[in-house]
């Protein structure tokens, strides 16, 4: 027998209650490999003005490319420390923040690697079904050859790629844009 | 080389577009440019676990969390998880939140002037068991007032927000009370355009777990997009 997916809808307002108890601003456990990086930015709605009540998701490989999950059957090593499971809501400014560590290429769908990213949800009141979308890295020679980063209109893959914070070492900025010139990329996966 | 299986798409109409205006809020949030459609790589169709451990043994219980128990209408509220293929998801972490019996959340951005409840904090979480199935008890959410048009009511509802076995499965839903009069009337129940598709998200008056003397019982079943059956071959 054949189900139709539940419907979706929105997280409405006051998300924190059911959320906060599983909010994590840092990926990064005990004994990690990999380059430590703060990713911060703010959120945006389609008069500019920041979004105070979303909030975002993050999943992504570790330093070796490994995903903690069943399905990824790469002979490449998991370390305790890591889940890849991120959780951080915004400020009353629109802003958010969080440390993890710059994961390592995975495989993509033309059999090459992909350039390292991270996966992003984000849910706010108002927004009825998630949107999906990545972060890729600042000076990444691999985000040229990107099969995700290659389907994306030239114009809009800077939306996608987080920037370096000048005399910030290891910090990046990476806005989510809901409307207008700078309107940050979502993907379509079917869902 | 195999390409990852991929989760099949959405049949027309079950799901919600971003924009729909009866929704207020959706009108400057909602993307203007057309979403980029991807193929399924490793990335999506992994996604964070959680095991039965990262859940306290009576967080399923929102009548217990405080020294006295709360005001209303005591009810379960139980189902099942499953896929598109009608397989039950085990081990899958499942949150709620919700209004308390006066209609007021315990939030700092909720004005609405209904009374606090001290035994009432309006959150939970379960893991579902080996058959996809969970349960919660708690109290019948109040409907509260809101701003997107005059006279706005939220009909009552519990917020539920699902993982899945992949980045790919998350959802984040609502579920409502069956003859609920504001129902009809409301824009955020009215956004799947599928009639059928939105009714589901009412729940069913259950005799089966309705408990003696204790509490009504109201059943909830939710489905996750399921795979495409086999993996394309290069």
């Amino acid at each position: 027998m054949s189900l139709q997916a539940t419907t979706s809808q929105t997280v409405g307002p006051y998300f924190k209650i059911g959320f906060q108890w599983l909010n994590r601003d840092n990926l990064v456990g005990e004994g990690v490999s990999g380059e430590r990086v703060t990713i911060q930015g703010q959120v945006f709605d389609g008069d500019g003005v920041p979004v105070p009540d979303a909030i975002l998701e993050i999943w992504q490989a570790n330093a070796h490319g490994k995903y903690d999950h069943p399905e990824d059957i790469q002979d490449k090593p998991l370390e305790p420390g890591f889940k890849g499971y991120g959780r951080v809501p915004t400020s009353a400014e629109g802003a958010f923040r969080f440390v993890t560590i710059k994961p390592g290429p995975v495989p993509g769908p033309d059999g090459k690697e992909q350039a390292p990213h991270l996966l992003v949800s984000v849910f706010m009141r108002g927004v009825l079904r998630r949107f999906v979308t990545r972060i890729y890295f600042p000076d990444e020679p691999r985000n040229d050859a990107d099969f995700i980063l290659n389907l994306v209109d030239p114009a809009r893959r800077s939306t996608l790629i987080a920037k370096k914070v000048a005399g910030a070492p290891g910090a990046l900025e990476w806005n989510v844009v809901l409307q207008g010139p700078e309107e940050t990329v979502f993907f379509d996966l079917g869902l | 080389m195999k390409r990852v299986a991929a989760y099949r798409a959405v049949y027309p109409g079950t799901q919600p577009s971003h924009l729909h205006p009866p929704y207020v809020s959706s009108i400057k949030r909602a993307p203007t440019k057309p979403q980029v459609p991807i193929p399924y790589t490793l990335s999506e169709v992994t996604g964070p676990a959680f095991g039965p451990e990262i859940v306290a043994p009576k967080a399923n219980d929102l009548t217990r969390q405080h020294s006295g128990e709360p005001m209303g209408e005591r009810i379960i509220v139980s189902g099942r998880v499953l896929d598109e293929n009608s397989r039950p998801l085990a081990n899958t972490l499942v949150e709620i939140w919700q209004a308390n019996a006066a209609g007021r959340y315990l939030h700092e951005g909720d004005q609405h002037k209904a009374p606090l409840d001290p035994n009432f904090t309006g959150c939970g979480q379960a893991v579902t068991d080996a058959e996809g199935c969970y349960r919660f008890v708690t109290i019948r959410p109040g409907e509260y007032p809101w701003r997107n048009h005059y006279n706005a009511w939220r009909p009552a509802h519990i917020h539920f927000s699902l993982f899945g076995p992949a980045f790919a499965t998350r959802l984040v839903t609502q579920m409502y009370f069956p003859g609920d009069p504001l129902i009809p009337f409301d824009p955020i129940f009215n956004c799947t355009a599928d009639e059928k598709a939105r009714n589901r998200l009412i729940s069913v008056f259950d005799w089966e777990t309705t408990m003696p003397e204790h509490a009504l019982g109201y059943r909830f079943d939710i489905i996750l997009r399921g795979r495409e059956a086999t993996p394309m071959e290069e």
